[in-house]
C-alpha cells in the first residue's frame, strides 16, 4: 500500500440536533502514516470521538476530503464503508464490546465472518492472534470468565486479526486500573513496533498520551496542536508531510 | 457473511432468550395447530358425510315432492299407492323401488320405551339400500300385501328396549298397537349427530292403517347403472307431474346430494381455516414486536458488528433469519401439536378428523411467510442503524 494510511483534509462534521446544526468538527487536516503511534487528546466535547469515528470509517464528513487506505470515502455506500472498515481498520473500545456468551476465540474470529472466511480458517487465525496477545490459554473462556485486562486483550486480538493498517483505540484503558491499563498500553506499543500497525489512541489521560510518539490535541472541533511531524518507525518515510497544510480558519498550530 | 453463519448466529440469539423465544413461538404454535386441527375436523366431517351418502348404496335416485333446494322446507306429500304403482311401471321392476312413510312414534316393550322414526316400507328396501340385518329376517311381500303387524328394529332401538336379549319373536307396542319383532338391523352408527340406528321398519300398508292415511312420503329408486340414472329420474318426474299437474317433483342423485353437502362443508372448513388464520396473523404481530425489542436491546451488538465490517445486508439477514427461525420452529411445533390433537380426537371421540397434507403444507408455508413479512421491518431497522449511534448506546 502506498501513501498514508489515513488522510484528512479540511474535514468537518456537523450534526443536526432538533433542527439546529452543531459543528462537532470544524476543518481538521491530518495524516496518519503507516506504523505511526499517535495519541489524540482533548477534553470531552472537543470532537476527538467524532474524529475517531471519521478516521475509522464509521461516519462520513459533512465537508472536506477523507481518504482511508488511499480510498476517498465520499459517496461510498454503507456496504462499501463496511468493507473498507473490515479491510483497513481495527477498533478497540473503552467498554471492550465483546459478545457475551461467546468464547474468546469466536469473539476474535468475528471480523473474519464478514470477510467470508470459513469457520476453520477463522478459528486458526483467531487462535494465533490470541496467542500473540498472551491469551493462548484462554481460547474457550467467555468474557464473563475473564478479567478486564484480559477482555481488552481479546478485543485487541479481534482488532488485529484482520491485519488492519490502523488500530483505533478509544480510551482503551478507561475501564482498567492503572497497572492493567499500563500492560494493555505496552501490548499496543509492542504490536505497533513488531507488527507495524499504526496505532491511534483517543484519550483524555495526559499520561497515556505522553507514551505515544505523536500527540494531537483537539479543542472545540479543531486541532490545536500536533506534536511532531510524523516519524514512522517502519519504512515508507518518503512522503511524510505534504498533506498537512493548515486548513481554513482553524488549522493546526505547531509542528 | 455466509448463510450458514447467519443461521448459527440467529439460533444463538434465540437460545440466549429461551423464555421470550418460547412465548413468541407459542403464538405461532397455537395458530398453526388451530389451522391443522380445524381443517382436519372440517375434512373429517366432509369425508364421513360422503361415506354415509355413498354407503346408502349405488346409483340411487331419491324422488320427493316439491323442489329440492337447501333453503326450501320439505313439501307435504300428496303421493299415494297409485303413484307408487305408476313409478314401479316406469322403472319396470318392483325390486328397484323403495318407498317410505315416516312418522315419529313411541315404541314400547314392557317397561322400556323409545322414541323412534317409524317407517312404512316395502319388502324391497334391502334391495335398494345397503341395509344388513344383525338377526332375524326382513319384511316379506306377504307382510306388505296383507298388512301384518311385524317390525324390524334398528340396532339402538333393540338395545334400548331389550338390552342384551334377542328381540326376535318379542312383542313391541307402536302407537298403542302390538307388533311382533322379526328382525334387527346391523348397526350403522351416527351421521351428523343423528342416530341412524333409531329406526323401526313396518309394512307400508300397516303404517298407512296405523296413521290413518293413504299417502307415501318419498320414493327411492335404484337405477340399473350410472348411465341411465338421469333419464330414469326425468321419466319418473314426468310421470308424477302428469298425474299431479299442479305439483312439483324432484329426483336427486347421490352425486347431487354430495355436491350440495360438499359445498356447505367446504365453506365451513374454509371459514374455520380463516378464523385459525387470524390467530396466525396475531402470532406474526407478536413476532414482529419481539424482533423490534430484540433490535433495540442489541443495538450495541449491531454497532459492534458493523464496526467490524458487517454490511447493512448482513445485519438485516441475521435478524430476518431470526424471525423466520422463530416462526418456522413455531410452525413445526404447531404442526406436531395439530397432528397429535387431530389423531387424538379421531381416536378418542366420535368427532371425525382427517389430516390433509395441503393444510399442513399451507400452515408451514404461512408460518415461513409470516416470519418473512413480520421480520422484514425489524430487520431493515437493524440494518439501517448508524454504527456510531449504535456503539454509543448503553
Amino acid at each position: 500500500m502506498t501513501g498514508p494510511a489515513i488522510e484528512a483534509i479540511g474535514v468537518a462534521r456537523t450534526y443536526a440536533m432538533d433542527g439546529v446544526s452543531v459543528a462537532a468538527l470544524r476543518g481538521v487536516t491530518l495524516t496518519i502514516e503507516h506504523g505511526e503511534h499517535v495519541a489524540i487528546v482533548g477534553p470531552s466535547g472537543s470532537g476527538k470521538s467524532t474524529l475517531m469515528h471519521l478516521l475509522g470509517g464509521l461516519d462520513q464528513p459533512t465537508s472536506g476530503e477523507l481518504r482511508i487506505g488511499g480510498r476517498d470515502v465520499a459517496g461510498l455506500s454503507p456496504a462499501e464503508m463496511a468493507h473498507l472498515r473490515n479491510a483497513t481498520i481495527g477498533f478497540v473500545f473503552q467498554a471492550f464490546h465483546l459478545l457475551a456468551r461467546t468464547s474468546a476465540l469466536d469473539n476474535v474470529a468475528l471480523p473474519l465472518v464478514y470477510r467470508g472466511l470459513g469457520a476453520k480458517e477463522r478459528r486458526a487465525r483467531a487462535a494465533v492472534m490470541l496467542e500473540r496477545v498472551g491469551l493462548g490459554h484462554r481460547l474457550d473462556h467467555r468474557p464473563n470468565q475473564m478479567s478486564g485486562g484480559e477482555q481488552q486483550r481479546v478485543a485487541i486480538a479481534r482488532a488485529l486479526v484482520t491485519e488492519p493498517a490502523v488500530l483505533l483505540a478509544d480510551e482503551p484503558t478507561g475501564n482498567l486500573d492503572q497497572a492493567t491499563g499500563a500492560a494493555v498500553l505496552e501490548l499496543l506499543e509492542r504490536l505497533n513496533t513488531a507488527e507495524g500497525v499504526a496505532v491511534v489512541l483517543v484519550t483524555h489521560d495526559r499520561e497515556v498520551a505522553a507514551r505515544a510518539r505523536r500527540q494531537i490535541t483537539m479543542r472545540d472541533g479543531v486541532v490545536v496542536s500536533d506534536s511532531a511531524a510524523p516519524g514512522p518507525v517502519i519504512p515508507q518515510q518518503r512522503n511524510s508531510g505534504p498533506g498537512e497544510q493548515p486548513g481554513d480558519d482553524g488549522g493546526e498550530a505547531a509542528r | 457473511m455466509r448463510l450458514a453463519e447467519a443461521w448459527r448466529v440467529a439460533l444463538d440469539a434465540l437460545r440466549a432468550n429461551r423464555l421470550r423465544s418460547g412465548l413468541t413461538m407459542l403464538g405461532m404454535v397455537i395458530g398453526v395447530a388451530a389451522v391443522v386441527i380445524l381443517v382436519a375436523l372440517g375434512t373429517g366431517t366432509k369425508n364421513e358425510v360422503q361415506a354415509q351418502v355413498e354407503g346408502l348404496g349405488s346409483n340411487l335416485l331419491i324422488v320427493v315432492p316439491g323442489q329440492v333446494s337447501l333453503n326450501a322446507a320439505p313439501a307435504v306429500s300428496r303421493l299415494d299407492q297409485s303413484d307408487l304403482d305408476a313409478v314401479i311401471r316406469v322403472v319396470g321392476s318392483r325390486d328397484r323401488v323403495a318407498v317410505s312413510l315416516t312418522s315419529g312414534e313411541s315404541v314400547r316393550a314392557g317397561k322400556e320405551s323409545a322414541f323412534t322414526s317409524v317407517l312404512g316400507v316395502l319388502e324391497t328396501t334391502p334391495k335398494v339400500f345397503l341395509r344388513d340385518l344383525r338377526t332375524g329376517t326382513y319384511l316379506t311381500r306377504t307382510d306388505v300385501d296383507t298388512g301384518r303387524r311385524v317390525a324390524v328394529l334398528g340396532n339402538s332401538v333393540a338395545r334400548v328396549l331389550f338390552g342384551e336379549r334377542d328381540p326376535v319373536g318379542q312383542q313391541v307396542t307402536i302407537a298403542g298397537v302390538r307388533f311382533r319383532v322379526i328382525g334387527v338391523f346391523a348397526p350403522l352408527g351416527q351421521s351428523l349427530g343423528v342416530d341412524r340406528d333409531n329406526e323401526v321398519h313396518i309394512p307400508l300398508s300397516t303404517a298407512q292403517r296405523l296413521l290413518a292415511t293413504k299417502r307415501v312420503d318419498a320414493f327411492a329408486v335404484k337405477a340399473p347403472d350410472a348411465a341411465t340414472i338421469d333419464s330414469l329420474g326425468d321419466d319418473i318426474v314426468a310421470e308424477l307431474t302428469r298425474r299431479h299437474p299442479d305439483e312439483q317433483f324432484s329426483a336427486v342423485t347421490q352425486e347431487q346430494i354430495l355436491g350440495a353437502l360438499g359445498d356447505i362443508l367446504g365453506v365451513l372448513t374454509a371459514v374455520l381455516a380463516a378464523i385459525a388464520g387470524i390467530s396466525l396473523l396475531v402470532g406474526g404481530v407478536g413476532v414482529s414486536n419481539i424482533m423490534l425489542v430484540s433490535v433495540r436491546e442489541r443495538t450495541r451488538e449491531i454497532g459492534l458488528r458493523k464496526a467490524l465490517g458487517a454490511r447493512p445486508r448482513d445485519i438485516g439477514t441475521q435478524f430476518l433469519l431470526e424471525a423466520v427461525l422463530l416462526t418456522t420452529s413455531g410452525g413445526l411445533l404447531g404442526i406436531a401439536l395439530g397432528v397429535g390433537v387431530s389423531l387424538g380426537v379421531a381416536a378418542l371421540s366420535p368427532v371425525p378428523a382427517a389430516l390433509t397434507w395441503w393444510s399442513i403444507a399451507l400452515a408451514f408455508g404461512v408460518s415461513c411467510a409470516v416470519g418473512i413479512v413480520f421480520g422484514v421491518a425489524p430487520a431493515q431497522r437493524a440494518g439501517k442503524l448508524d454504527p456510531v449511534v449504535a456503539l454509543r448506546t448503553d
